[in-house]
């Protein structure tokens, strides 16, 4: 008897459980930062637009990451700094978030409008884990899906230190958005 | 019977590992958590010390390098240990696409003006489709700017007396964050050469490579292996060590070596001094890199 449990067991957990969760993701999350202090004579500004994230709308659960080395900036060298003295990305190749959103069920993906809900969880980087929260806002428009944040970063949080000679240059703050097209994961 | 156990229990595994997916992280759903990942800043610059690195010149910067050798330590305190004398060569080099860069510079040394083309045919990757190592090929020419280049007076000067031309192959890992290595196998032509018994085609194979041991400083070396030198002279072939140091803007690489020249031709082709001997030379390269053109990121 107890082997046709486990066959019931078994295809109750290949085909039931998979179809009970509503997930969204994207591939090409763009992600910002402005790090620009303000009598800086330079603009300090990357772009990512291969982060990832999962979000599972029916637990609320929403992770996320970008690779540190695929942050461009307008000048090379610049880029090279950030990877090499600042974000070590060799050695912390990955920022990650992984948290969830408070009332996730709130965002009906089947109706036009905005939505506004609150995001709580780590963020790791520089590895270093530290707790945050952001309001995000989706956009429902044509059954297609947008997500957006903005927060800032403290770097001194990161263990990311800035040399006394570009502290003039390199806000102590960094302002991040994070625009994302969401679809829906089969 | 044992059949349906051994069919439940199959089926069982296979639901154990899905559901282990979707216990893990959310993200390893999308299945690219290990998308190509190339590897960068295997050195400080385009150049070990004296010959050319994996790395490459990012597109549209100017890299604006001025290279200083002194002469011989072991002239002693009347010359300074070599500081009395200084060649230099300026050069400028120009990233023009990810892989591809080229650029110009000019010696005190034999007044000669030399450029190259350095491309990038592999680039070291991590992760999918990973590649182990970076394969880059240089080639070169040099025009000696003397007056009398040959100094015999039955050979008359023609500009194609004047030409040596090179070509490299750089074989490069960057094994981690603080050591990279790399091969060179090189040959230099030079269209005239002193006599019958040296060679116009020499051949060498070139070892360098990359200590990091801080984020703005490492240990480098360059050392190159002349195959058919005439007269073999194992002692003179071209060896320096030296520090780079990163101080944001600009890169200083000071350095203790027995070559005199700062191209390919040069430092593979001219006599160099006996590193038993003390004939080494202190010098330092700076390197200045500027953005042309911004790259189109937003």
């Amino acid at each position: 008897m107890s082997h046709k449990l486990f066959l019931i067991a078994a295809f109750a957990a290949v085909f039931v459980a998979p179809a009970q969760a509503q997930k969204l993701f994207t591939r090409d999350g763009v992600v910002t930062f402005d790090a620009t202090a303000a009598n800086s004579p330079e603009t300090i500004k990357a772009v990512n637009k291969s982060g990832t994230c999962v979000w599972d709308k029916s637990s609320g659960a929403v992770e996320m990451a970008v690779l540190v080395k695929g942050f461009l900036f307008e000048k090379a060298l610049m880029q090279e700094h950030f990877n090499e003295n600042y974000m070590e990305s060799t050695k912390y190749p990955k920022a990650t978030f992984t948290g969830k959103l408070d009332n996730s069920g709130s965002v009906d993906t089947g109706k036009d409008g905005t939505y506004k809900v609150n995001a709580s969880g780590t963020l790791t980087m520089h590895g270093v884990s530290k707790s945050v929260t952001a309001p995000v806002t989706f956009t429902v428009k044509g059954g297609k899906v947008s997500a957006a944040v903005s927060f800032s970063v403290t770097l001194a949080d990161y263990n990311i230190s800035i040399p006394s000679v570009v502290a003039d240059k390199v806000n102590k703050k960094v302002e991040v958005s994070i625009a994302a097209n969401l679809e829906l994961m089969k | 019977m044992k059949k349906i156990i051994n069919t439940g229990g199959l089926l069982l595994l296979l639901a154990a590992s899905i559901s282990a997916q979707n216990n893990g992280s959310l993200l390893s759903l999308l299945d690219d958590q290990y998308s190509r990942d190339r590897v960068t800043n295997a050195f400080k610059s385009p150049r070990v010390i004296n010959s050319h690195s994996m790395e490459m010149l990012a597109p549209g910067t100017m890299d604006f390098r001025i290279l200083h050798r002194f002469g011989d330590i072991s002239q002693g305190y009347y010359e300074l240990f070599g500081l009395d004398h200084a060649t230099m060569r300026m050069g400028f080099d120009f990233g023009i696409t990810p892989n591809l860069m080229a650029g110009f510079g000019r010696s005190t040394n034999k007044k000669e003006l030399d450029g190259f083309v350095k491309y990038r045919v592999l680039w070291q990757t991590n992760g999918r489709h990973s590649i182990p190592f970076s394969l880059v090929a240089v080639g070169g020419m040099t025009v000696n700017g003397l007056k009398d280049p040959i100094g015999i007076e039955e050979v008359p000067v023609t500009f194609s007396r004047r030409l040596a031309f090179y070509g490299q192959l750089i074989i490069g890992r960057k094994f981690n964050d603080w050591l990279t290595l790399q091969v060179t196998p090189t040959i230099v032509h030079r269209n005239i050469v002193e006599n019958r018994l040296v060679p116009n085609e020499l051949y060498a194979v070139g070892f360098g490579g990359r200590a990091k041991f801080t984020k703005r400083m490492a240990f480098v070396w360059d050392y190159s292996y002349l195959i058919n030198r005439f007269p073999p002279d194992l002692n003179s072939n071209p060896l320096s060590l030296g520090f780079d140091i990163e101080t944001g803007g600009h890169v200083f690489q000071l350095h203790f070596s027995n070559a005199t020249g700062m191209n390919e031709r040069a430092y593979l082709c001219d006599h160099n001094g006996n590193w038993l001997k003390g004939e080494i030379r202190f010098g330092f390269n700076l390197s200045r890199v500027f953005q042309l053109v911004k790259q189109d990121v937003f």
